[in-house]
């Protein structure tokens, strides 16, 4: 009896210990390579990235270094998700991927909670570092002053609007907006002068997360003059003329011209989809303010396709305010490589890196997912702008501002959603939400770090 | 023998204080905590005190999800589930085998459904371009925005069909064990049916009804996927219960010790209704 059970015992022990040593991390793989791991956000359906990387790319890396075994996964997940995910593996030395790419904005975070690897040292010895924009490497660097991620692709805003709409209501074709006015204006001609039309297009629905912070406010906002934070300072600015203006016209679309589109499409977390795969297609939306990777929707391969699109819709730079310096703005984003600190291969991560950023790949890249190119001498390649809209888009780069880099952006970002869809559906009026913005970022970030702007 | 208990029950014991125990205390803790997943307090965390609930309760937001939860709680619970679930339970007694089971099945299939395929056939059902418009147009109405305009109706009324099954089994069940002979008697004394369900049938469940209340409102209180799946917590913030509110500053703002704290009142919230319950019920468990 007693033998048999210490039989029993010695068993299971030697079986958990087999399973044990199975589960641990591994990165050797079956046939003695090392295996590189690379982490990035898929969409879903369409993932652009994989059909890069499947193109050929990942064998050619592969042949130039037999030793190395590049396993791409990707995370499939909303945007919110992918960043919760990654940064939990991260966390982990088991789990931390070699290859990671990070959205801009969460570059700053995640650099602060020591998560990703400094690149400087690395960056001094890589001749094409001079090749990359030099406004996007701002995007790239903490607040620690360190570079932590290479860009690997762009973007812009500014205002699509349809040629043809345009013309029916009488409007100038191309059109080319001076000042926030002039915007207004035509939305309120088109409202006059066509019928079914919704004239202008803004996100400000909380269900789009981000994309009201980025694509509506600071759009708004960063085209006053005013800012979100003052970097020299540290300090978020909660009140200011420029946040009042910014309130005020997106109160006069929605709440007192009524120019903006039903709430029941704005609303929804859809609404992006409806207005560039529907509502454009359609002939029924006049003008939107949002991102250049937009375009890829009317290409022959994507979701609501359109011939001969530069004819039909146009994408104008956002004016500044009252036409002030430099004229036109735009907020940028986009993406990074960057290798996480606790990552095992770091050497080949960076190979890796330096591989997906020679000019032919980055450029493959960006044909195939519809993003700006983050290379200067992009736009000397043919094939590159002769993309629709790729040249308007790659040029308001010129004037990009991007998001505070600052950890407590995201709940900053929470806090102006929440306003903004009150000032749309006219909960707030513009002065009320400059108040409750105020104390709703005083309670995120500490009153000690706000300010108010002379 | 007391000696060889202990050698027995001690793994049990391991394990329930290193999974159990000591992850509830750590929750307690985080509370406490500016934990969060990345930035600066990622790498550095600190003890606040009390901060994450003064924070909480200055922010209109909270207030405001407190008493979305207890509306949802007071609809789609108490109201929807209980009490629909008891008439549901008398409607059937005493009916004929073949039909309890039809009736029965047709209700449970809702509760055996998984919560998230719910939230899809209810999406589905009530989409702009859904069945229910559907309908609606087929005889002649206009179609109604039904998840914009009446969000928080919708997700009670889903909830609702989900979990009725679960009172009504509990129900029935107590139902079958009145005796008989107490209703006999009662009928024998001239009692109307009103006065034998409110004076004899009702006592003799009570318990019952305060367990199944205190299981469906905590059950209630950690509904996420049905209303995430449905509305979001939207439009706006018009169904963010505080499960909902919890998520997003967890893992949309990345403030791990605020969502933990959140977590903490809607553990008082359940407490405080179960208590309510039973004094109110005169009930001791």
């Amino acid at each position: 009896m007693w033998k048999s059970a210490k039989g029993v015992c010695v068993f299971m022990l030697i079986f958990i210990l087999v399973t044990m040593a199975a589960c641990s991390s591994n990165t050797e793989s079956g046939d003695g390579k090392k295996e590189l791991t690379v982490v990035y956000r898929s969409p879903g359906s369409v993932d652009s990235l994989k059909n890069f990387f499947d193109s050929g790319v990942v064998d050619e890396f592969e042949k130039e270094h037999p030793d190395i075994d590049v396993k791409i996964t990707p995370i499939t997940a909303s945007e919110g998700d992918y960043f919760s995910k990654v940064a939990l593996q991260m966390k982990s030395a088991e789990t931390a991927p070699d290859v990671v790419s990070e959205d801009t904005f969460m570059l700053n975070s995640d650099a602060n909670a020591g998560y990703l690897e400094p690149l400087d040292d690395r960056l001094s010895d890589w001749g094409e570092w001079d090749n990359i924009i030099e406004n996007l490497k701002s995007g790239v660097t903490a607040e620690d002053g360190k570079v932590y991620g290479v860009p690997s692709t762009s973007d812009s805003r500014g205002l699509w609007y349809s040629k043809e709409l345009f013309q029916e209501a009488g409007l100038p074709v191309p059109w080319e907006p001076k000042n926030w006015d002039e915007v207004l204006d035509a939305a309120i001609t088109i409202k006059e002068k066509t019928d079914g039309v919704t004239p202008l297009f803004m996100q400000v629905g909380k269900a789009n997360g981000e994309a009201v912070s980025m694509q509506t406010l600071e759009m708004l906002l960063y085209g006053t003059g005013d800012t979100l934070y003052d970097d020299s300072d540290k300090k978020w600015v909660v009140d200011s003329q420029g946040l009042l203006d910014s309130f005020n016209f997106i109160s006069q679309v929605y709440d007192v011209e009524k120019v903006g589109p039903d709430f029941s499409v704005v609303m929804s977390g859809q609404s992006g989809n409806v207005a560039f795969q529907q509502l454009f297609p359609q002939k029924k939306l006049a003008i939107a303010l949002d991102g250049s990777w937009n375009a890829r929707n009317w290409a022959e391969n994507g979701a609501a396709p359109i011939e001969n699109v530069e004819e039909k819709i146009g994408f104008a730079p956002m004016p500044t305010q009252n036409g002030q310096e430099p004229g036109a703005i735009t907020m940028s984003g986009g993406w990074a490589w960057a290798i996480p600190s606790k990552a095992d291969m770091k050497e080949e991560a960076w190979e890796f890196i330096q591989f997906l950023m020679e000019k032919d790949n980055s450029i493959n890249r960006s044909m195939t997912d519809g993003n700006l190119n983050t290379r200067t001498d992009a736009v000397e390649v043919e094939e590159y702008v002769n993309r629709p809209f790729a040249k308007e888009s790659q040029a308001y780069l010129e004037n990009a501002q991007f998001r505070p880099a600052n950890d407590k952006y995201p709940a900053v970002s929470t806090q102006l959603q929440t306003v903004v869809e009150a000032i749309a559906t006219g909960k707030l009026t513009p002065e009320d939400a400059v108040q409750q913005y105020k104390a709703g970022v005083e309670r995120v970030v500490g009153k000690e770090n706000t300010k108010v702007a002379e | 023998m007391h000696r060889k208990a202990i050698l027995f029950l001690s793994p049990s014991w391991i394990l329930l204080l290193l999974f159990f125990i000591t992850p509830m205390l750590l929750t307690f803790g985080f509370a406490f905590t500016n934990l969060s997943l990345t930035g600066t307090d990622a790498a550095n965390i600190q003890f606040i005190g009390f901060q994450n609930f003064t924070n909480m309760f200055q922010d209109p937001e909270f207030r405001i999800s407190v008493f979305r939860t207890l509306i949802f709680l007071l609809f789609s619970a108490v109201v929807g589930q209980v009490v629909l679930g008891l008439i549901l339970a008398l409607l059937m007694k005493e009916k004929r085998r073949g039909f309890r089971r039809f009736i029965g099945v047709i209700v449970i299939a809702g509760w055996v459904t998984p919560e998230i395929v719910v939230a899809f056939c209810w999406v589905a059902f009530l989409s702009d371009a859904g069945t229910f418009n559907a309908i609606l147009q087929g005889i002649g109405f206009e179609p109604i925005t039904w998840l914009f305009t009446f969000p928080m109706v919708s997700v009670i009324i889903a909830n609702i069909w989900h979990g009725t099954a679960f009172s009504m089994m509990v129900f029935q069940a107590a139902l079958d064990d009145v005796p008989k002979s107490v209703q006999e008697a009662a009928v024998i004394d001239g009692a109307s049916r009103w006065q034998i369900f409110f004076r004899v049938t009702l006592p003799i469940v009570k318990g019952s009804i305060v367990t199944n209340m205190m299981l469906v409102t905590l059950q209630t209180l950690g509904v996420f996927t049905l209303i995430y799946t449905m509305t979001g917590g939207g439009p706006g913030n018009a169904t963010q219960i505080l499960p909902i509110f919890m998520y997003n500053q967890a893992f949309v703002n990345y403030q791990f010790g605020y969502g933990t704290a959140i977590s903490l009142v809607l553990l008082v919230i359940g407490t405080v209704a179960s208590l309510l319950y039973m004094r109110f019920m005169k009930v001791k468990l």
